[in-house]
């Protein structure tokens, strides 16, 4: 803060955004895999975190907690105070897209875009995580609509761990599974985990972030404690 | 041309249909004979109106006056097509890139038309400038309407699918695209129907009224064909440039989609 307002002296406040993308700001340089950093919103309280490569978060807290929009606001969404760092490299530094397609957040109701679902993959269809998912290769010719609301969540999942991005924000990815579904995916995110992703996890199920085995923080009125 | 004039005994006597209307509402329980009294009293005093104004525009000759009823017509226009969609923008928003989406088509269309194919002496001439932007108007006003309306609709029921694509870094050029383009096309289909319908179904309004007023058919022809074409492109303009308006006011240099910009 206080080389901030120093540098402030000598540069207007946009140039010094831009001499800030190509060097380490300080906090930034522990090797967090993710780090986000935003004061209070309208509807969040201020937000400081920070998850290691390989490591998973699980938020609980009961409906309309905010749970959602923290996860919304780390995948730059929605419009927002704060910065966040991939690997060190500042978000404001790099394009939305490019942040989205890195930072890559998993709606709990998923969307869809074109009418058979091999049409959301590219040309190669990821045949094997989808089969680890519960998932038959039949189901890329498949209309979305006449699949259910648990193959559409699983699908939306698989699209998502498909671009094997290095943070994963999912919101409730579990939410609509029965439980051999739940199991599966549970594997694959522990899988995912292994091979340096990081992830944070929006859960009702207390148990399940236990099972993932990270760090588990509850959400309150917009406000983040540990749980 | 040998106009047979008409004398308000004539309309008098057309009137009596809007009484036999409001007879058929009365026996029929429509309750719609206030409705249509009022219709036909506003058709009546709005006409005279204009009728007094123009005949006094033309009068004048004055670039400024022609200028200033075009602004207001356009205006008039852009305000309707802000107040016709079912969503919003907060503030001022549907208003503004209204009036950009109609200015820019009806000038274009209207400029293009008095510097080619009319060509008034001079070119402003408001016999021919502002019965030309009238008429570009409506069909720009009902294309730019349209395509709006199906912008926000569009997105408002899409959010999910637009920001799934977001959030696995599509651009949001890439994820909006299919809505400017079913926006757009909305827009177009009204001036498609009326171009293959013009003749067969229907014989154009403007057509009727030259040839009524005693001109020849085929110049009246000549005269709709060029009309039909003016509003054909001012609708096409109107309609692509109220979606990619409409689109880009609904995201932000972060490439977010901004739905909080509508009205609740």
């Amino acid at each position: 803060m206080r080389t901030e307002s120093f540098l402030l002296l000598f540069f207007k406040k946009e140039a010094l955004s831009s001499i800030y993308a190509f060097m380490t700001v300080p906090g930034s340089s522990d090797g967090a895999r993710l780090r986000v950093s935003a004061p209070a919103g309208d509807r969040l309280a201020a937000v400081e975190l920070a998850l290691d490569a390989g490591k998973c978060l699980a938020i609980t807290g009961p409906s309309g907690a905010g749970k959602s929009l923290l996860l919304r606001m780390i995948a730059d969404l929605d419009l927002h105070e704060g910065e966040a760092w991939l690997d060190g490299r500042r978000r404001s530094a790099m394009k939305g897209p490019e942040w989205r397609s890195q930072v890559v957040y998993c709606a709990p109701e998923s969307g869809w875009w074109h009418a058979v679902v091999g049409a959301h993959f590219g040309s190669h269809y990821p045949l094997t995580l989808a089969a680890q998912l519960g998932l038959a290769p039949g189901i890329f010719e498949r209309e979305v609509r006449l699949c259910s609301t648990g193959e559409r969540q699983r699908l939306a999942l698989l699209r998502s761990l498909s671009r094997k991005p290095p943070v994963l924000l999912l919101d409730e990815p579990t939410g609509p599974l029965d439980p051999e579904s739940v199991a599966r995916v549970e594997a694959v995110l522990l899988e995912h985990l292994a091979r340096g992703a990081a992830i944070v996890i929006v859960t009702h199920d207390p148990a399940q972030a236990a099972r993932l085995g990270g760090e588990q923080l509850s959400m309150r009125g917009g406000r983040l404690s540990p749980a | 041309m040998n106009a047979i004039s008409l004398t308000p005994e004539d309309l008098a006597v057309a009137a009596l249909l809007i009484l036999v209307d409001g007879a058929l509402s009365l026996v029929l329980r429509l309750d719609l004979h206030r409705q249509i009294l009022v219709a036909a009293l506003r058709l009546v005093a709005q006409l005279l109106l204009i009728g007094y104004v123009l005949r006094v525009v033309f009068a004048l000759g004055s670039p400024a006056v022609t200028l200033l009823i075009v602004v207001l017509m356009t205006l008039v226009a852009a305000r309707e097509v802000a107040a016709r969609s079912d969503r919003k923008f907060a503030g001022r928003g549907n208003f503004t890139i209204a009036s950009i989406a109609v200015t820019a088509a009806t000038g274009i269309t209207v400029l293009l038309a008095l510097a080619t194919a009319i060509r008034p002496h001079p070119w402003w001439n408001p016999h021919y400038a502002i019965p030309l932007a009238g008429i570009v108007l409506g069909s720009v006003l009902n294309a730019a309407s349209l395509s709006l309306d199906a912008m926000l609709d569009g997105v408002v029921r899409e959010r999910a699918a637009i920001e799934a694509q977001l959030a696995l870094g599509a651009t949001y050029q890439e994820a909006i695209r299919p809505l400017i383009r079913n926006a757009a096309r909305k827009g177009l289909i009204p001036i498609i129907n009326q171009m293959s319908a013009a003749g067969i179904i229907t014989l154009p309004g403007i057509m009727t009224g030259q040839i009524l007023a005693g001109m020849d058919p085929m110049e009246a022809v000549k005269y709709q064909i060029l009309l039909m074409f003016l509003l054909a492109g001012g609708s096409g303009l109107a309609s692509v440039g109220m979606a990619f308006l409409a689109a880009g006011r609904l995201t932000d240099g972060r490439q977010r989609l901004r739905l909080d910009r509508l009205k609740a």
